[in-house]
C-alpha cells in the first residue's frame, strides 16, 4: 500500500530526514516512536506533501510521487488525496460546527451533494461517538472530542492511508483512552495507518510493526514485542528507558 | 483678543435669546436646510462611502494577497501602492485625479474621481489590516485545509478569510467610519455631497456656524449608527469563539 524509497528532507542546511525506506502492507498499522526532534512529524508531513521532500519516491496505492524533480500542483493534489492527516493539536476549523468540519472536504473538494455529505458526516460522527455533539463548535468540545472530530474529518475523504501525528499527546490523561479506542477500531476494520505515538499499550495492542526513529533515520524496526521487549540497538534501549521512567514518575 | 472673542460669542447667544426674530430666522434656516443636506448625503455621501468601501475592500484583499504571495513582483507592486497612498494626503490625491489628470487628457467626472480616490485609499489602508488578519490565522488551519485536499483558493475562501474577517471587523469599522467623514473632502472636487451643500447654503445666508454644525451633527449620527452595526457584526462573528 505504501512504498517509500530513500526519502530525504532538508530545511536549508538542516537535514531532517536522511533516507527513509519503508513498505507498509494494506491494512497494516505502523507505529513510529523516537525522541523529540528526530523527524517523526516531518516524515508524516512528507507523506501528505504538507512538506515537500527534497529527494526520494513515495508510492501510495499505485500513485507514485518522485521528489527528485518539482511536482506539478495537480499531481500533488492527486497524491495528497491518498492519505489524510490527524494533527497533534486537532486543527479543527473553529468557525464551523463539528458536522460542518466533517462535511467540508466532501462538499468543497469532492463536490458531493450537501445532503449526501451531511448523511455521511453524521454517520462518521456517530461512529466516533459524537452523535450528540454534531452541532457544537470546536470551542464547546473537550480535547478528546475535538480530536475525534479531527479523525472523522480525515475519514470523510475516504483516504487509503491515515496518518496520525501524536494524536493524544495534547490531551489530558483521562481523555486519551477515548481517542485511542477510535483508532483501534479503525485498525481492526483494516485501515492502513501510520501513527506517531508514545502510547505503548496502543502500540503493543494494535501495531503490526514498530519503527524507532532517531536523527532522521529508522534505527530499528520490528514487531512490538521485538522493539519493546528485546530492543537490539543501544539508542532504542536508552530511549525506551527514558519513556518508561517518565511513565512511572 | 480673548475679550473680543468672548464678546462676540456673547453677542451671538444674546442675539438668539433676546431677539425672537433672530431665533426664528435661525430655526427657519435649520429647518429648510435639513432636506438639502440630507439629499446631499443620500445622493453622494452614502453612495460614495458604500461604493468606495466595497471596491476598496476588494482592492485591499488583492493587495494583502499580493503582499503575502511568494511572487516577488506582486509583493513589490503592492508595497509601492500602499506606500504612495499612505504617504500622501488624501486631498492631494483627489486634486491630482480631478484637477491634475485633465492635463494629460484624462478628464474625470467629480463623482468618478472621488470614487477612484477613496477606493484607492481604502484599498491601501485596509490591505494592511487584512494582511495582518490573514497572518494571524495559525498555520495549522492552512495545513488542515490542505490535508482535506483543498487548493490555495479554496482554503483561502472557506477557511482563512472567514476567520480573518472576524479579526478584522474592529479595525475595518474604523476605516469605514473614517471614510464616511473623509467623503467631505469630495466637496473640494465639486461633488455636491453633504458638506458642500452646507457650504453652498452658508455662502448664501452667512450662517456658517449653524450650517457647519448641522452637517457635523449629521455625520455624527451616521457614525453612531455605524458603530451600532459594528457591535452587531462582532457579536455575530463571535458566536464560534469561547466567551471565557
Ligand atoms: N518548517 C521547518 N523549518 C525548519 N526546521 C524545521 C521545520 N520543521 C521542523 N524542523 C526541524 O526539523 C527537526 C525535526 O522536527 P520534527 O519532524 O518536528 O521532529 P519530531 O516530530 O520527531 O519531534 C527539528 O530539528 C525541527 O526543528
Ligand atoms: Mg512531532
Amino acid at each position: 500500500m505504501i512504498a517509500i524509497n530513500n526519502l530525504h528532507k532538508s530545511f536549508g542546511d538542516l537535514e531532517v530526514l536522511k533516507g527513509i525506506d519503508l513498505n507498509v502492507e494494506k491494512g497494516q498499522a505502523v507505529v513510529v516512536i523516537g525522541p523529540s526532534g528526530s523527524g517523526k512529524t516531518t516524515f508524516l508531513r512528507c507523506l501528505n506533501i504538507l512538506e515537500t521532500p527534497t529527494a526520494g519516491t513515495v508510492a501510495i496505492d499505485g500513485h507514485m510521487a518522485d521528489f527528485s524533480k518539482p511536482l506539478p500542483k495537480k499531481q500533488i493534489m492527486g497524491f495528497r488525496k491518498q492519505s489524510a492527516m490527524v494533527f497533534q493539536h486537532y486543527n479543527l476549523f473553529p468557525h464551523m460546527t463539528a458536522l460542518e468540519n466533517v462535511m467540508e472536504g466532501p462538499v468543497t473538494v469532492q463536490k458531493i451533494d450537501r445532503a449526501e455529505a451531511r448523511a455521511k458526516a453524521e454517520e462518521l460522527l456517530t461512529k466516533v461517538g459524537l452523535k450528540e455533539k454534531m452541532n457544537e463548535y470546536p470551542f464547546q468540545l473537550s480535547g478528546g472530542q475535538q480530536q475525534r472530530v479531527g479523525i472523522a474529518r480525515a475519514l470523510a475523504l475516504e483516504p487509503k492511508v491515515m496518518l496520525f501525528d501524536e494524536p493524544t499527546s495534547a490531551l489530558d490523561p483521562e481523555l486519551v483512552g477515548e481517542v485511542l479506542q477510535v483508532m483501534k477500531e479503525l485498525a481492526l476494520e483494516g485501515m492502513t495507518m501510520v501513527v506517531v505515538t508514545h502510547e505503548m499499550r496502543f502500540a503493543k495492542g494494535v501495531a503490526d510493526e514498530v519503527l524507532f526513529m532517531d536523527a532522521g533515520r529508522i534505527i530499528e524496526r520490528g514487531t512490538p514485542q521485538e522493539i519493546f521487549d528485546h530492543p537490539k540497538e543501544e539508542r532504542t534501549k536508552q530511549f525506551l528507558n527514558l519513556i518508561q521512567n517518565a511513565d512511572t514518575i | 483678543m480673548k475679550f473680543h472673542r468672548n464678546g462676540l460669542a456673547k453677542m451671538y447667544l444674546n442675539s438668539i435669546f433676546t431677539n425672537p426674530e433672530r431665533l426664528e430666522r435661525l430655526l427657519d434656516i435649520a429647518q429648510s436646510s435639513f432636506l438639502p443636506l440630507l439629499e446631499g448625503a443620500i445622493q453622494y455621501t452614502i453612495p460614495l462611502t458604500l461604493i468606495s468601501f466595497t471596491i476598496g475592500l476588494i482592492l485591499a484583499t488583492l493587495t494583502a494577497l499580493a503582499r503575502i504571495s511568494t511572487v516577488k513582483f506582486f509583493q513589490i507592486i503592492a508595497r509601492i501602492y500602499v506606500s504612495i497612498i499612505r504617504g500622501t494626503p488624501l486631498l492631494v490625491q483627489l486634486s491630482i485625479l480631478f484637477y491634475g489628470l485633465p492635463t494629460v487628457g484624462i478628464t474625470l467626472e467629480p463623482f468618478t474621481a472621488a470614487i477612484l480616490g477613496f477606493s484607492l485609499n481604502v484599498g491601501a489602508y485596509a490591505s494592511e489590516v487584512i494582511r495582518a488578519a490573514i497572518l494571524s490565522i495559525p498555520k495549522g488551519q492552512w495545513e488542515a485545509a490542505n490535508t482535506i485536499g483543498m487548493s490555495y483558493s479554496q482554503a483561502l475562501k472557506r477557511i482563512i478569510l472567514p476567520q480573518a474577517s472576524r479579526v478584522s471587523i474592529p479595525p475595518l469599522s474604523n476605516t469605514f467610519i473614517s471614510l464616511v467623514k473623509d467623503t467631505s473632502l469630495a466637496s473640494f472636487i465639486l461633488v455636491t455631497e453633504m458638506f458642500r451643500r452646507a457650504q453652498e447654503i452658508a455662502a448664501f445666508n452667512y450662517e456658517f456656524l449653524l450650517l457647519y454644525s448641522q452637517a457635523g451633527l449629521l455625520y455624527w449620527i451616521f457614525c453612531f449608527l455605524l458603530s451600532l452595526v459594528q457591535g452587531r457584526l462582532e457579536n455575530r462573528f463571535d458566536r464560534y469563539v469561547s466567551k471565557a
